[in-house]
């Protein structure tokens, strides 16, 4: 396991001091890990669980249970796909197939220049408004292929 | 005069281009210094007229949609701020049929106010049942929830009065009430409206839940696919606190009540309530062998209070108007109102709020006007990933608990999702078994293992591979789920299934090309 560089240790403390003494407080941890790393470093387990008085284990256990926790940095953007019945009736599968094609990656990957994530999503409850997708916590609704790839387009170059 | 302008802020009407819109108005009434007040209203839940701009006028409210910000010159230009005629106005939005025909109750100020304001809340009635429910006593608040009718809107239907009343009778210390908003049925988005819309009425919903069993916390357990209703919720909870509604005496009574947000991480399961409480204390969500039930031994070993978004929502009319009020709408055992959500391929689709007892082909085509595509419905699936598909001979269903039951379906949510034609009920039934294996917590068998066999087993009918054989044990597989599963996650995954093998078979004997 490679140990957390020292920006990242300090990262990992300031959230644990801030929610170390909220009830049941591990996942609300993990949730300010991710959002201050953009992934949860597997070197963050030893440093969560011993705050915590958990055992790695149960961290590593609670991190892998959940689809939202992240075990490598995502994409400059995360585009999420609704793949839930009410966006299959009005061709999901088929907006999904264009992104993996207009993307060049499955779901669950990465671009290799970083750019963009792909993820499957089981829906944003925007179900009369279908297909829907989200990017980077902005909602879309009625997309088509078109759409998509303005979307896609309209999102800025990484820096 | 200042005129006033309300663009909705609700996620869905944003993912139509809202916030553009809303921002060409601001830009042009400023380069021509037109007085304008803009309000970020929710949404009235005409999903189909998404962005709805409405105008405020001495005759009511004018509404223009679909308004993209290309419209907006041409709005101005027109008049819509005296609600002139333009291309795009739909008249009054009290007057819009789809709309005027509803019983809003519990949804009665979303799209109407200002979802983050106090002071628009109280002006629209807002706080009312908190003021009755301080003057009674907390035996009396649990009656006049009893007395309702209400039944959990989350999908189990149960009598929201006995749970309330299980948790009061339990002489401990510490209580909680947790708001399970974990909407994760396709199809729903009732929960996700009422947070972003009157986020106040859940607060008030859950306060007035607090003083009738004892309880000092409240946590609402929130979906991280919301982003929107949880900035919402926090500058509402915030807002909340400031006025003294929330914190160590709620309104100068005394009594404390303490409300935080904790969102999940994306995982269907955390909606089963077990598994939220499992979740809310950090934990991985798997699902909890009952009994002890979560009202005696919930949240960290404590009487807990779990109820859907909904159920807690209509909380607040129930005491200002009295039980007898609300128990009035609908018939038999489902009293009250019920936000249906009409979604997937459907001409009009979104939020509707009326009496039990609709049928679900006046839903479809009265309010929804038929497929989005234009070709015929072919079926519905009413209740989430977890609800049976209906045909359309069974369209004439009202939509109420005991009717869909007697049809071998369920009402869930209240979500209802279209089909057109095009649909290929075996692939729906494959989704169904891969949904459950994606999302099951894998504490009992027939759910972890039996869910995978199925999306296999019906893979092998798609390829035509003994499709007699393989039917007959998927027939099986699903009575083994159903009995044998802990929670409705495993138990109801067949229930879909095998309301595709039984009213459309032919999806399951025909061949498909390679």
């Amino acid at each position: 396991m490679q140990e957390l560089a020292p920006p990242q240790r300090e990262a990992v403390r300031r959230v644990l001091e801030r929610l170390k003494g909220a009830p049941g407080p591990l996942i609300e941890v993990l949730h300010g890990v991710q959002e201050a790393l953009g992934f949860i470093p597997a070197g963050a387990v030893p440093l969560i669980a011993q705050e915590l008085n958990l055992s790695r284990a149960e961290v590593h256990g609670v991190i892998t249970f959940y689809h939202h926790f992240r075990h490598a940095p995502a994409g400059t953007h995360t585009v999420q796909v609704c793949r839930a019945e009410a966006c299959q009736s009005m061709g999901a599968e088929a907006l999904l197939a264009h992104a993996r094609v207009r993307l060049g990656i499955d779901v669950h990957e990465t671009t290799p220049d970083g750019r963009f994530s792909l993820e499957p999503v089981y829906c944003l409850g925007n179900c009369a408004c279908s297909p829907a997708l989200m990017i980077d916590g902005e909602l879309y609704g009625r997309v088509t292929a078109n759409r998509f790839d303005a979307l896609i387009a309209a999102q800025e170059p990484k820096r | 005069m200042t005129a006033t302008v309300y663009v909705p802020r609700d996620a869905a009407a944003l993912s139509l281009g809202a916030e553009e819109v809303a921002h060409a108005i601001g830009i042009y009434a400023a380069a021509r210094n037109l007085p304008l007040k803009l309000v970020r209203n929710g949404t009235r839940g005409m999903c189909w007229l998404e962005p709805l701009v409405e105008v405020e006028t001495p005759s009511g409210r004018h509404a223009y949609g679909p308004v993209s910000a290309a419209d907006v010159a041409g709005l101005f230009e027109a008049g819509f701020l005296r609600g002139a005629p333009h291309a795009l106005h739909r008249g009054l939005t009290a007057e819009i049929p789809y709309f005027k025909s509803q019983q809003r109750l519990t949804f009665a100020r979303v799209g109407v106010t200002d979802p983050t304001s106090l002071p628009d809340y109280l002006a629209h009635g807002g706080y009312r049942g908190l003021e009755r429910a301080l003057e009674l006593a907390p035996a009396a608040i649990v009656q006049a929830i009893t007395d309702s009718g209400l039944r959990g809107r989350g999908g189990a239907a149960f009598p929201t009065g006995i749970k309330w009343k299980t948790v009061l009778d339990q002489a401990v210390d510490q209580k909680y009430v947790t708001c399970n908003a974990d909407e994760g049925d396709s199809g729903t988005f009732a929960d996700r409206m009422l947070m972003e819309g009157d986020p106040f009425a859940l607060i008030e919903g859950m306060t007035i839940a607090a003083l009738a069993v004892g309880a000092t916390q409240g946590f609402i357990y929130l979906r991280a696919e919301y982003p929107h209703a949880h900035r919402v919720l926090h500058q509402a909870i915030a807002a909340a606190y400031h006025e003294g509604y929330l914190g160590e005496s709620v309104r100068g009574s005394g009594k404390r009540f303490d409300l935080g947000v904790r969102l999940g991480a994306g995982a269907y399961i955390c909606g089963e309530e077990t598994s939220m409480l499992e979740s809310l204390e950090g934990r991985r969500g798997e699902v909890r062998v009952r009994p002890p039930l979560p009202a005696v031994k919930g949240l960290f070993g404590r009487p807990t209070i779990v109820n859907n978004v909904i159920s807690l929502a209509s909380v607040p009319i129930i005491l200002e108007r009295g039980a007898p009020f609300y128990r009035d709408y609908g018939s038999g055992k489902s009293r009250g109102t019920l936000p249906i959500q009409l979604a997937g391929n459907i001409r009009r689709g979104g939020l509707i709020e009326r009496a039990f007892g609709l049928p679900l082909q006046e839903l479809l085509y009265d309010y929804g006007g038929g497929s989005a595509s234009g070709r015929p419905i072919r079926a519905v699936q009413v209740g989430g990933p977890l609800g049976a598909y209906i045909p359309a001979s069974q369209f004439d269903v009202r939509i109420d608990y005991e009717a869909l039951a007697d049809i071998g379906a369920l009402l869930g949510h209240g979500g209802i999702v279209v089909f057109d034609d095009t649909v290929d009920m075996a692939r729906m039934a494959r989704y169904a078994m891969e949904f459950c294996a994606i999302e099951s917590c894998g504490k009992c068998t027939p759910c972890r293992i039996g869910s995978t066999r199925g999306v296999e087993i019906v893979e092998r009918i798609l390829g035509g591979v003994e499709p007699a054989s393989n039917v007959a044990l998927l027939e099986e597989l699903c009575e083994t789920m159903l009995h044998g599963s802990l929670c409705g996650l495993g138990g109801m995954t067949p229930f879909p299934v095998q309301s595709a093998l039984k009213h459309f078979p032919e999806d399951f004997r025909r061949t498909r090309p390679q």
